[in-house]
């Protein structure tokens, strides 16, 4: 009995500590989706952390603030573009990389090595090294600015995760698989399609998570290729023009920002054990 | 209302979009794979492989390797790329004094970026290994990574937020040394001695999540057995960690610090949006933007983003390495 209260005792630190920081982590982001819901005059006269002075007095929340930054501000045209430029985004690079990881993995022919080797390195190739050139070229093919472009620049972006990724996976499936499919006369193609997709599953998952979360997160990108049009702007670019433009409306800003932040959200927590998966696979995003 | 029928238009365009995008790619490789079949067996067993890889090498040589060579060879041109300045690019990047603050800014980025994330989310992992509420910490602490560093942005915005001493403190920080220590407020991103760290702790706390999931895992695969004989021989808590958890992960510890220091060297997002470089804040990511549109000068943008690249190339190798080590294993 006394050894487990001393147990109990000695743990309490680790309680304490692990609480703390927990606590603190979470304080950033509480204090933003309490105050998008508070008035404009609230807002700018406590601070966030008075509402729980009397927490369940509902009348001090509201939705007004979500409402304008939907339909004034423009933030739901950019969701819908956000989503626009992201599903393409996600499954194109999946779909280029699952073929290559198959040959990549189960395939004969000269280079394979070298070749894989090669997109293994240009994981950590800056994006930054590609802006100049790409955008010269996007500009006199009348790419830029295009869902389009955007699209294949987040592909070309996202391939060498996705092929890295996608070849461990597929090449650590059973050899014995595949060798018994070939002698009962599947072609490669049968092969990856009804061998190597379906077990690939679980890898997919997680790096389509792991894409979609990236495009849509990403403010690079967008800003160098669709520039700042209304009509093809993404939720990022939107905020971070917000941010100029409004400063210190933080009512309105504290709103936009947690539009732009719901769908992760609601993929991170719905998928999480996919995500994690994902990033013990391969942490190496370019 | 007005707006409606436009966003209706928009989800259609989006669901056509996703439908010709995905259905071209694999009906491309179907086709391709289908017209081979009328040439003889040993040429299509040759040209099949080619099928698989082909599209991956003409997008990577398209958007990667082209435009990596490409910038190199700009680096060397003047502002419009029409005649050869020779290393003039480079003298100016080594020299001008807000690319010197950007180098000494990045540095800092990836000492206290990596030493913060990794250090701290190790502490984390290890603490929250042995509380019945593991999860929900992990997830609470991982949450900033499903959110944009512009979104992020806003929330550490509002965090620092500023207000004239005799008015009430709305951001939380300034309310702290207002309310509770009796201090006067700071202008965090404005005081030229703490905004760079106000930046910084932006980033640790987005990527502290990431380091404490890998490291997590990684204690996870210690074995009990190891643990128990070490607390059989006498090892106190700290000597546990030390002697043992630590050297046991030490190579996940690597990789988890490798991926900061890539991501420190690439800073962009939470300066741009947070500062934009002013008042001593600078990174070598945000001077390339500033130099590729606001000053348009190609060739300085271009030896800039090199300079991104060469600090990179050690982390490349040690990436590469590890890969061929895993290959070996196999």
């Amino acid at each position: 009995m006394s050894d487990r209260l001393r147990n109990a005792l000695s743990c309490t630190p680790v309680h304490l500590a692990i609480i703390g920081i927990t606590f603190i982590w979470t304080l950033p982001s509480v204090g933003l989706l309490i105050s998008s819901l508070r008035s404009k005059s609230d807002v700018f006269g406590t601070g966030w952390w008075s509402v729980f002075q009397h927490p369940f007095d509902f009348t001090q929340y509201q939705l007004d603030n979500y409402i304008h930054v939907l339909s004034m501000e423009g933030m739901g045209r950019a969701f819908l573009n956000s989503l626009t430029i992201t599903i393409p985004s996600t499954v194109i690079p999946i779909a280029v990389a699952a073929f290559a990881a198959y040959a990549f993995a189960w395939m004969e022919f000269p280079g394979r090595q070298v070749l894989f080797v090669v997109v293994v390195g240009l994981l950590v190739v800056p994006l930054q090294m590609t802006l100049i050139p790409l955008l010269r070229v996007y500009n006199r093919l009348g790419l830029s600015g295009t869902f389009l472009g955007i699209w294949l620049a987040h592909t070309g972006y996202g391939l060498p995760f996705a092929v890295y990724m996608l070849r461990n996976f597929i090449g650590s499936l059973p050899r014995d698989l595949f060798e018994s499919a070939y002698l009962d006369g599947a072609s490669h193609l049968t092969a990856f399609i009804r061998l190597a997709l379906p077990l690939s599953v679980p890898a997919i998952a997680s790096l389509a998570i792991f894409q979609f979360l990236w495009v849509w997160n990403d403010l690079l990108v967008a800003l160098i290729y669709l520039g700042g049009t209304e009509q093809v702007a993404p939720l990022t670019l939107k905020l971070s023009a917000m941010v100029q433009s409004l400063g210190q409306d933080w009512h309105l800003l504290t709103a936009a920002a947690f539009i732009s932040m719901a769908l992760p959200l609601i993929v991170f927590f719905s998928l999480q054990r996919y995500f994690v998966q994902g990033i013990l696979a391969g942490s190496v995003k370019g | 209302m007005e707006a409606l029928p436009a966003s209706i238009s928009q989800i259609l365009n989006t669901l056509l979009a996703v439908l010709v995008g995905v259905g071209g790619v694999i009906s491309l490789y179907v086709a391709l794979d289908f017209l081979i079949r009328f040439l003889p067996k040993n040429v299509q067993q040759r040209i099949r492989p080619w099928i698989f890889v082909g599209p991956l090498l003409l997008i990577l040589a398209f958007y990667l390797v082209y435009p990596t060579l490409n910038t190199i060879f700009l680096s060397f041109l003047d502002k419009r790329s029409e005649s050869f300045v020779g290393l003039k690019n480079y003298f100016f990047a080594v020299t001008n004094p807000a690319m010197l603050t950007a180098f000494r800014n990045n540095l800092l980025w990836l000492v206290l970026l990596t030493t913060f994330s990794v250090g701290l989310g190790l502490v984390i992992a290890v603490l929250a290994n042995r509380v019945r509420y593991e999860t929900v910490v992990k997830s609470l602490i991982f949450l900033p990574l499903a959110i944009s560093f512009v979104g992020a942005s806003v929330i550490w915005r509002f965090v620092y937020a500023y207000k004239p001493a005799d008015v009430s403190q709305i951001g939380l920080l300034n309310s702290i040394l207002v309310n509770f220590l009796g201090l006067e407020p700071i202008g965090w991103f404005v005081e030229k001695a703490l905004n760079n760290f106000a930046l910084i702790a932006v980033g640790v706390w987005l990527q502290t999540g990431f380091c404490m999931v890998v490291l997590s895992a990684a204690i996870k695969s210690i074995s009990g057995e190891v643990i128990e004989a070490a607390r059989v021989d006498g090892a106190n808590e700290w000597q546990l960690f030390w002697r043992i958890i630590v050297p046991m992960i030490s190579s996940t510890i690597a990789v988890v610090a490798t991926t900061v220091v890539i991501n420190s060297l690439k800073a962009f997002d939470i300066v741009f949006v947070l500062t934009n470089g002013n008042r001593g804040t600078e990174v070598l990511a945000n001077r390339m933007y500033k130099e590729m549109f606001q000053f348009r000068d190609f060739g300085r943008a271009s030896a800039v983003a090199v300079i991104l690249l060469v600090a990179i190339i050690p982390v490349m190798a040690v990436n590469i390495r590890r890969f061929q080590e895993q290959e070996a294993v196999r």
